[in-house]
């Protein structure tokens, strides 16, 4: 019994913990590109404009939920609680400390991998179901993009794995006591955040939605909450790369002096402003540019770095 | 890719430079002084009115917004009946300002005049009259024009003459 209360206390303390964070990078990210524009972002409403994600969340909650009379209506509906779902659920994998995770899953690796390339799901679906040319073309994109970013993403993690000798995300974060992965594994950390950027169609890869082309993507027709789960989906998404990258690569809660827990946080963070620092500094490619790009770098340099991983492994 | 690198630092570098945004309600921004902002009808040195009611302003205004009626005192000076500007149409170009030969509308450079109900936006003569002389301070048309009025007669103004009998044969 007191097994499950500590069970349940965890997965819906990591599930609030998770979506406020996401939310609260809506403002953390307004405020840092202000930042990196030399102006302010919002800061007025509550202490440093903290709280403009409450009047945004009371905006969009308020605002009317239009479901275009053209639209495939129940896919149109599925298809933003898509990505909140894959997404979240993703979470429940990853060890937050020694003693802090949802599961302790022994395929969590796949599972993640799993869960985003269903992800891909929830774009693609929104794209078509919207039943408007440019949701259309932005889901076309993101089908495209995240297949193929999908490929060398998840083989820039088997690396990893190799060197650790698991998928359970725990033991890979212990087998990085000695070293952290981000030095033998450095290619695939490259990769791996590369590819990171096109799955959650983060700036500078954000095509399926690409405000200046195709207005925005897959999200055109989309209003009021159901809008609002995109966006949140795609801050959960970034808040999800990081903490997989310090999980993977940057020896998830492991470090010196301080508790593992808040070791995890700050390493989460400081990926999270390199995203937002990504989006700040650099601009969208075209659209073949950034297929030839995966498939003509990426994905040589990833089966580069697994073969010459395997080779020294086997070497050893 | 060294460049990315080499945009992505630069950008970074910007965290240690001084915002650009002045905020506003708490700080003021600095106003030049012929700024166009509200218009308001000014005075003569000795405080009477300036404007003469000459619909100048009103014919300039490109949006229509400035409506007046004239009268005369009973000393024959011309001033406005009703002087009214609607500042919701108003798109301060300062037309009028040129147009006045008597330097009577101005524009301030006061540009705080939100209101919640558009009527409200409807200045009346006795909202736009200020009680000093605004940017022209020693101005005063009736002393230097050569209009005759109550009080002063033809040849009566500043740098002027009384006028010359032309049937008389005095040199």
């Amino acid at each position: 019994m007191k097994e499950i209360i500590i069970r349940l206390i965890t997965v819906f303390g990591v599930l609030g913990v998770v979506m406020t964070i996401a939310s609260g990078l809506i403002w953390l990210e307004r405020r840092l590109l202000g930042l990196w524009q030399d102006r302010y972002g919002p800061n007025r409403v509550g202490p440093f404009g903290l709280l403009q994600v409450l009047a945004d969340m009371i905006k969009v909650l308020t605002k009317e939920d239009w479901i275009p009379p053209f639209a495939d209506k129940p896919v149109f509906i599925i298809a933003p609680a898509v990505i909140m779902f894959t997404v979240l659920m993703t979470f429940a994998v990853i060890p937050y400390t020694a003693a802090l995770y949802v599961v302790d899953l022994n395929i969590g690796l796949l599972f993640f991998l799993a869960m985003s390339s269903l992800g891909a799901y929830s774009v693609t679906l929104a794209g078509w179901a919207s039943d408007s040319k440019y949701s259309l073309l932005g889901g076309l994109r993101a089908a495209a993009q995240m297949l193929s970013y999908e490929v060398y993403m998840g083989l820039s993690l088997m690396g990893v794995v190799m060197l650790s000798g698991s998928f359970n995300l725990r033991e890979i974060v212990e087998a990085q006591k000695g070293l952290w992965f981000c030095i033998p594994q450095f290619i695939g950390f490259v990769v791996f955040m590369i590819a990171g950027v096109a799955e959650t169609h983060r700036l500078p890869f954000d095509l399926p939605e690409a405000e200046s082309e195709l207005v925005a993507g897959f999200h055109v027709e989309y209003s009021g909450m159901k809008f609002g789960m995109f966006f949140v989906g795609e801050y959960l998404g970034i808040t999800l790369i990081s903490a997989m990258i310090a999980t993977l690569f940057f020896g998830g809660w492991l470090g010196p002096v301080l508790p593992p827990i808040s070791w995890f946080l700050i390493k989460m963070f400081a990926f999270i402003c390199f995203f937002i620092l990504l989006r700040a500094s650099l601009p969208r490619p075209r659209y073949d540019q950034l297929m030839s790009y995966g498939w003509k770098v990426l994905f040589p340099l990833s089966l580069l770095n697994l073969i010459v991983t395997g080779g020294i492994l086997l070497a050893r | 890719m060294f460049s990315l690198l080499r945009t992505l630092w630069m950008v970074f570098l910007h965290t240690f430079r001084k915002r650009v945004t002045v905020l506003y309600p708490e700080e003021k921004p600095s106003i030049p002084p012929r700024w166009r902002g509200r218009i308001i009808l000014s005075r003569d040195p000795d405080g009477a009115e300036r404007c003469v009611a000459c619909y100048l302003c009103a014919v300039a205004c490109p949006v229509d917004c400035i409506s007046l009626q004239a009268t005369e005192d009973e000393r024959g000076r011309r001033y406005p009946e009703f002087f009214r500007i609607n500042f919701s149409r108003c798109i301060f170009c300062g037309f009028c300002e040129e147009a006045c030969p008597t330097y009577a509308i101005q524009l301030t450079p006061d540009f705080e005049m939100s209101e919640y109900d558009r009527q409200n936006l409807v200045y009346e003569k006795e909202d736009l009259l200020i009680s000093g002389p605004g940017k022209y301070h020693d101005y005063n048309y009736y002393r230097v024009a050569g209009l005759a009025i109550g009080g002063k007669d033809k040849g009566g103004a500043e740098n002027e003459e009384p006028p010359v009998d032309v049937r008389g044969l005095m040199p």
